[in-house]
């Protein structure tokens, strides 16, 4: 049932373990007069260092609830979560940035300030903060934008502002939610090369959730598919890009083949998620 | 200034004009009321003479005390009961009749316990003004986005952090209200208790005059206040508009 990232053999003994999901689930506890939801798994989940890793899957299916359980947001009903071989319990450990699905920009602060939140909190002297978060808005093309509030600007620069807001902490695990869910499909693939940019330049390990099949084939190392709810992986895809790529890999051979797999079990999960299941599921083979 | 704004001016003065004839004219009996440029003429004399003085520094001090005491009691309430669902459901008939109270009622029972002083006057204003806030307060927390709560815990910050850094200024547009109620509210609890018993402050003054048939400094001082309680809010008013168009772009 759960293909899961254990199944994955080939050169893995040297990638060094970075994260990793341990026969995770997440039911949310009943509410006054709503049944308990099962959101999420049994998952396993090794993510190694380094690595680009995207998780796909049909709205609802658990994705948020994957990454605020990975993140110490959420605890898991079961199973174990770890960190840099430290379990994560109850709190988001140092090292580990979020960017999340819904616009989080603090609208009561400007873009620099916004970018300098979490460092003048920690305390950090302030030419080092000009350094950082000056570099930051830079990279995330922010620079012309500093002195502006959030409310001027359009809703993939504050989701840029948020990322800024995040890198600033040299995360060395970055969890980003569907960060350009609310762009249109050209604007995401721009945004992508960005976040290639990035990915290359702090050598983080990163994982996208996305529900686009496109920005999950083009981006990442490796994809998992994941079920309609309660989400379990059901594939995963290895995609050996090179390290240097960008948005114009879309025009390879291999990419339509990832994005072929990747819709193949999807095609029937989102046919599910929609409330068709079963028999339309089973006669949708893709060509793969 | 805008367009719109010279329009309310010139209402105004109309109507300031409208009294100042009325009473010239003698349609309002000049016993009953004091034309405007009178009061304000009166005003002046009495703030050079200073006689004044101590009644105004006396409600001012009781207004501020009563404001920042409900303000900062009046979040702190809010973020509590906000934090527990169960306490703020139980409270919510109590808020709901809270300002159904007669509350001066409850006066001469403070003044049995705490003596003519300040303190009675000073609780009043804060009674009056304070569940205004803490509700302003909860209705604000209600709207702030929970990825918030989110992005605090990423952070690592502890609750009163989240509150004072997160919560604060996330609500703030809400909190104006509430603190532009307390404002008048506090106002309203001291001037009122004065009014019905205490030894000095504004609202004993305007009562003595009243009582002396001393139409000249009534008014006088009856202009004082409005003028303050005017001033205030249209202050308040601008740093709202000016924290509004900030949050909304333009
Ligand atoms: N706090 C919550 N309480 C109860 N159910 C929730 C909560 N958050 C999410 N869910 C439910 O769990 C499921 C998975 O949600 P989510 O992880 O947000 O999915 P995705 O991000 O893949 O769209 C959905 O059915 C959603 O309605
Ligand atoms: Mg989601």
């Amino acid at each position: 049932m759960n293909a899961g990232a254990s199944g994955n053999g080939g050169g893995r003994a040297a990638a060094e373990l970075h994260a990793e999901l341990g026969g995770v689930t997440r039911v949310y506890p009943a509410v006054a007069g709503y049944r308990p939801v099962h959101a999420l798994g049994p998952v396993d989940l090794d993510l190694r260092r380094g690595e680009f890793f995207s998780v796909v899957g049909p709205s609802g299916c658990g994705k948020s609830t994957l990454l605020e359980v990975l993140a110490g947001l959420q605890p898991p009903s079961e199973g174990k979560v770890s960190f840099e071989g430290k379990p994560v319990h109850g709190q988001v450990p140092e090292g580990v940035g979020v960017v999340f699905q819904e616009d989080a920009s603090f609208p009561w602060l400007s873009v620099w300030d916004n970018a300098a939140f979490g460092l003048r909190r920690a305390g950090v002297d302030s030419a080092e903060i000009e350094r950082r978060v000056g570099d930051a808005l830079a990279f995330m093309g922010l620079k012309d934008f500093q002195r502006a509030y959030p409310a001027q600007l359009s809703g993939g620069m504050r989701q840029r502002v948020c990322i800024a807001r995040t890198l600033v902490l040299q995360p060395r695990l970055i969890l980003l939610d569907e960060p350009f869910g609310a762009l249109d499909a050209q604007t995401r693939l721009l945004m992508g090369d960005e976040v290639l940019r990035l990915w290359r330049r702090t050598g983080a390990t990163i994982l996208l959730i996305t529900h686009a099949l496109d920005e999950a084939a083009m981006l990442s190392d490796r994809v998992g598919v994941m079920s309609a709810r309660p989400g379990r992986f059901l594939d995963l895809v290895e995609t050996k890009w090179p390290k240097e790529r960008d948005s114009t890999i879309v025009s390879e051979a291999g990419f339509g083949e990832v994005t072929a797999r990747l819709w193949h079990h999807l095609r029937g999960e989102s046919l599910k998620a929609l409330g068709q299941s079963g028999a339309a599921a089973a006669g949708g083979r893709a060509e793969a | 200034m805008s367009r719109i704004g010279w329009i309310r001016l010139a209402v105004l003065a109309a109507l300031v004009a409208l009294l100042e004839t009325l009473v010239r004219t003698g349609i309002i009996p000049y016993k009953t009321m004091l034309p405007p440029s009178e009061m304000l003429t009166a005003l002046v004399r009495l703030l050079a003479a200073g006689t004044a003085t101590r009644d105004i520094v006396q409600t001012l001090t009781c207004v501020g005390a009563a404001l920042v005491s409900s303000v900062v009691a009046g979040f702190g309430l809010g973020v509590a009961i906000h934090r527990f669902p169960r306490v703020r459901r139980a409270l919510e008939p109590f808020f709901a009749t809270y300002y159904a109270v007669p509350f001066f009622i409850f006066y001469p029972v403070l003044i049995a316990i705490f003596d003519l002083s300040l303190l009675p006057i000073i609780l009043m204003g804060f009674a009056f003004a304070v569940i205004a806030m803490c509700i302003a307060t909860i209705n604000g927390l209600d709207r702030v986005p929970r990825v918030l709560g989110k992005v605090a815990r990423m952070h690592r910050m502890r609750e009163f952090e989240t509150a004072l850094r997160m919560k604060l200024p996330a609500a703030a547009p809400h909190l104006f209200t509430g603190l532009k109620l307390c404002v008048a509210y506090s106002f309203i609890g001291v001037i009122a208790s004065e009014f019905i018993l205490a030894p000095s402050g504004l609202g004993h003054a305007i009562a003595y005059a009243y009582n002396d048939f001393d139409n000249r400094t009534m008014y006088a001082l009856m202009l004082f206040v409005m003028i303050v309680v005017v001033t205030l809010n249209m202050l308040l008013h601008g740093w709202e508009q000016r924290l509004l168009k900030r949050w909304h772009g333009r």
